[in-house]
């Protein structure tokens, strides 16, 4: 364990997981966990796929520890309307546990899985509008 | 609120306003049609900012990259310098109409002859101008050969504008304007083995008949299923056509679906993609086509990817209706 933390020290999050590559995996596992939930899903109900792929790459991206241009601000106005449909907490740690599954089903090694999981979590407070 | 600069001149943005809404409110003439995000004919540019990706669904990569949007869809998020098309980008073709024919009660076929060459990929579809302007979206039913014709199947809806002068007024004879063939819900040469699943409700069916000749044509070794849509078996139509196009290629299965309570011989009760969805177990790796109405081709999509479908593999056309507000 402390062999590969040492070998890997200087590369990135997102170099480790597999770089875009390995977004790309992530977010068709993810978005179909998403949209079959039952739960959740009527958050989804009528925006356009296409657009909401690539919200879903987007934020998979940014969790991923690679490039991009997210604002918590963003965060906010882009949820407002959901928060206003009832969006909450328990919505929140249901679309981590698809974070973290998703993850898992990718062989993605524990130690990074929490690693994504922690940037994920913090954007909890701007998505919930608190 | 975000502000627009077009030709140095800027506009304010108000709340829930889309960049054509903005634009048309300060009596700038933009071209437009849909006003869904389809048909591009309120296409522009982003000079400085990348333009929110929502408004650029549909587009192809190059279009894209260099920050074109479809107007009346996008509600900016910050403020943005804007371009027009430069009026040589935009393309116009006159046509002369040679045929005009009912294939149902409510559906015409209409073939006209390009003045000049054409190249287009069957299934995509055109904007059709008349003289005073008015301009829908049409899809294009046969594949392209050396003569520049273009079939259509214009449904007339009850008291629309546009299908409702197609089918009063135009006669063989009549010039129509077309814009450029636009839209990527066509056929796609070099992957020939690949399933194919084609779901059309209504005249729906247009950009698909292109799609399965093209296919055929090109020798699609896949399978290929068709499965069209009507609430009444009038509204079925070239079954003839398709039931011997499925004698003659075995790997093409061609299913009528009716949606309302009438049963008849040889056809399918239920709606094509509640059929369809239901027959075909795994989608993964299909390519799907949908086309028709707006509910189905959305709901279908989402089906079709849970099924396994990857979302570049799906291609839609819905066929959407300016809604009244819109007008
Ligand atoms: C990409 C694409 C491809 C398409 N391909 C085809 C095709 O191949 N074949 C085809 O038939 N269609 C196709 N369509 C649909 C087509 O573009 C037109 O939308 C359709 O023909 C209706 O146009 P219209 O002018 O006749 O009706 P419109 O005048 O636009 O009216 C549409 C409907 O709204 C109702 N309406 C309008 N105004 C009001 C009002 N103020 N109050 C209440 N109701 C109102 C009308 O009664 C009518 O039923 C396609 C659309 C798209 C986007």
């Amino acid at each position: 364990m402390s062999e590969v933390q040492d070998t890997t020290a200087a590369t990135s999050l997102f170099d480790q997981l597999g770089g875009a590559a390995a977004v790309d995996a992530a977010v068709d596992i993810f978005y179909r966990k998403v949209l079959s939930d039952y739960r959740i899903n009527r958050f989804f109900d009528h925006s356009d796929m296409e657009a909401q792929a690539a919200k879903q790459k987007a934020f998979l991206t940014m969790a991923f520890g690679g490039p991009n241009n997210y604002t918590g601000k963003d965060m906010r106005t882009t949820h407002a309307k959901f928060v206003k449909m009832g969006l909450n907490a328990s919505h929140f740690d249901i679309v981590m546990e698809h974070l973290t599954a998703t993850l898992a089903e990718l062989s993605v090694p524990p130690a990074l899985i929490a690693q994504v999981a922690a940037i994920a979590e913090s954007t909890r407070t701007d998505i919930l509008g608190k | 609120m975000s502000k627009l600069t077009l030709n140095g001149a800027t506009f304010t943005s108000q709340p829930n306003e889309t960049v054509l809404d903005t634009l048309l409110r300060e009596n700038i003439q933009i071209p437009n049609g849909c006003r869904q995000g389809i048909c591009q004919s309120c296409l522009m540019r982003s000079v400085d900012v990348p333009p929110p990706v929502s408004a650029q669904v549909g587009l192809n990569q190059t279009q894209q990259k260099q920050n074109y949007f479809h107007a009346c869809v996008c509600y900016p998020e910050q403020d943005m310098m804007l371009a027009l098309l430069e009026s040589e980008q935009t393309i116009f073709i006159t046509a002369r109409v040679i045929q005009k024919q009912l294939l149902t009660v409510d559906i015409v076929r209409v073939v006209v002859e390009c003045d000049t060459e054409l190249t287009f990929f069957a299934g995509q579809f055109v904007n059709l101008l008349r003289d005073d302007g008015l301009t829908r979206s049409y899809s294009i039913a046969n594949r392209p050969q050396a003569d520049n014709r273009l079939e259509f199947h214009i449904r007339r809806l009850p008291n629309g504008q546009f299908s409702n002068w197609v089918h009063d007024e135009l006669v063989v004879g009549s010039t129509l304007t077309l814009s450029e063939p636009k839209g990527s819900c066509h056929y796609l040469s070099g992957s020939e083995a690949q399933p194919l699943l084609l779901i059309g409700t209504g005249s729906g069916l247009a950009p698909l008949c292109g799609i399965i000749s093209d296919a055929l044509e090109q020798s699609h070794s896949g399978d290929i299923h068709l499965f069209h849509g009507s609430s009444h078996h009038k509204g079925l139509y070239l079954v003839d056509e398709m039931r011997e196009l499925a004698t003659k290629h075995t790997n093409f299965y061609y299913t009528p679906c009716l949606s309302g309570d009438n049963v008849i011989a040889d056809t399918v009760q239920g709606r094509a993609h509640d059929v369809a969805l239901s027959t075909i177990e795994n989608l993964k790796g299909w390519r799907v086509y949908l086309c028709g109405h707006p509910d189905m081709v959305n709901h279908s999509k989402r089906l079709a990817y849970l099924k396994g479908a990857s979302i570049k593999d799906i291609y839609a056309d819905a066929f959407h209706v300016i809604s009244p507000d819109t007008k």
